[in-house]
């Protein structure tokens, strides 16, 4: 097993963390990392695997091809100083620590004479699971660079005026009719007293209606009404067309909602 | 009978209308099934063709047609609501990818793969977004559930199928792929600096 006496180094990079206040400008070499920027790099680490790519494709070591004694080395290094560091040592990087130990000795006990049975590489899942996790950690970063809905584009959606459709509650004159009427007969049973004076008015207005209406036999709803008055002549002069209505001697007709309402005597055509 | 371009105004108004992707089926309701799906297929590529160049463009994702906003202009349209939409953990993003490449898997499965615990909170954010989601049980002890992505997590990402899902890499061929969070590459330093030195400790 060939290793190498010094790890190749790849690119540097710039200023990643601040030591003591001095900017640190470039990626320690040769797998280590000062005790005091190692907080900073710790975080960025997802788990033993990560921390073991990191190692690995930082000095451009061939995975297939693992120097494990070094690799082993190095990694218990840094477990070791996150220790002292009293750094929160997750349960996995001590299993990785374990499993590395575990490979590096089967390397260096004496290869079995029955290389069928047992000659697998025992770095070969070590590797396979690097590989595997690469893979994926790649994968993360392509599926982050892909265009998201609601990150990097969004929803077309035209605004539809929703109340527009909102159906209103049909009512025609007689439903009004019939609710003054109910509104008359309550008013009869909880007043009464006051009922022989409105009933005289209501007698009165019906009077004087049917007298503006017999010149010309009809006229608009709003042309019986004179607002100058006041509410209760208005009141009682409507209470006197609903009356009027009532027993037959005027028509209330209205073509369309909304649209004006005409009041004619019952019988102008006959007459 | 409607022609041709009588139906691609009536699917243009329905698809801009619509708070989510329409499906082929969905849309052919609008003609009572007089068109076929084929026709539609191409009468909708015809009006996505005739968009191009628009600020938003039709497109085809996982649960149908929609109309969306160019990514390219989605700095222009942020300054209107600052709001950046939060980015994911890698935590979040690697278990995504595990999940979506390998599904269904199980929070073990994960675990394997990524050499640390999985936090309940990294798959609940994923299946808070509807992104992923338990489609069963694995029939081992302890019956663990099985995860998967979901149309959600095409739709946003605005893919049709899993296989759009950009190819995974074949990794022991490349070298140097160093990915550690730092910020942009320096130009080099002289390589007097360079000179390696074995471990320290």
């Amino acid at each position: 097993m060939s290793e190498p006496d010094q790890l190749a180094m790849s690119t540097p990079v710039a200023a990643l963390a601040k030591v003591r206040g001095e900017p640190l400008t470039e990626l320690p070499h040769d797998l280590y990392i000062p005790p005091d920027a190692l907080e900073v790099y710790f975080d960025a680490f997802e788990g033993p695997l990560d921390l073991l790519l990191y190692l690995i494709r930082r000095a451009n070591i061939d995975v297939l091809d693992i120097p494990m004694a070094r690799l082993t080395e190095q990694y218990m290094e840094y477990v070791e100083v996150m220790r002292t560091r009293n750094l929160e040592l997750a349960a996995e990087y001590l299993v990785m620590a374990a499993m590395l130990m575990e490979i590096k000795s089967r390397m260096l006990l004496p290869r079995p004479v029955m290389p069928a049975e047992d000659g697998e590489d025992p770095r070969a899942e070590l590797v396979r699971r690097l590989l595997e996790y690469e893979k994926m950690k790649l994968a993360g970063q392509k599926l982050d660079a892909l265009p998201q809905l609601g990150r990097d584009f969004l929803q077309v959606e035209v605004w539809i005026e929703q109340t527009l459709a909102q159906r209103l509650p049909e009512v025609n004159v007689v439903d009004l009719q019939d609710a003054w009427r109910a509104l008359l007969v309550r008013a009869k049973m909880t007043q009464h007293h006051h009922v022989a004076r409105e009933e005289l008015s209501v007698r009165e207005h019906m009077s004087l209606i049917l007298r503006r209406l017999r010149g010309r036999g009809f006229a608009e709803f709003g042309e019986l009404f004179e607002p100058a008055r006041g509410v209760a002549v208005l009141i009682v002069n409507f209470l006197a067309v609903l009356e009027l209505t009532r027993e037959g001697l005027l028509e209330v007709t209205q073509g369309e909602s909304f649209a004006p309402i005409y009041v004619k005597l019952a019988h102008a055509q006959s007459e | 009978m409607l022609s041709p371009s009588e139906v691609k105004v009536i699917l243009e108004a329905a698809l801009l209308a619509a708070q989510e992707p329409l499906p082929v089926a969905e849309l052919r309701k609008m003609f009572e099934d007089q068109i076929d799906a084929d026709t539609l297929r191409m009468l909708l590529e015809e009006l996505r063709e005739a968009w191009t160049g628009r600020g938003v463009e039709l497109v085809a994702t996982a649960s149908g047609w929609r109309f969306q906003t160019r990514a390219s202009l989605q700095k222009f349209l942020e300054r209107v609501h600052p709001e950046r939409a939060p980015r994911y953990s890698r935590a979040v993003l690697e278990t995504l990818a595990i999940i979506a490449y390998r599904q269904p898997v199980t929070r073990g499965d994960i675990e394997g793969v990524r050499g640390v615990s999985v936090s309940t909170e990294v798959i609940r954010r994923l299946e808070e977004r509807n992104w992923v989601e338990a489609i069963g049980h694995k029939e081992v002890p302890g019956h663990p559930a099985l995860y998967a992505t979901t149309k959600t997590f095409l739709d946003d990402l605005g893919l049709r199928t899993l296989e759009e899902l950009p190819p995974l890499e074949d990794i022991a061929k490349s070298l140097d792929l160093t990915q550690i969070p730092t910020p942009a590459p320096q130009p080099a330093p002289d390589e007097s600096a360079e000179t390696a030195q074995t471990s320290a400790v």
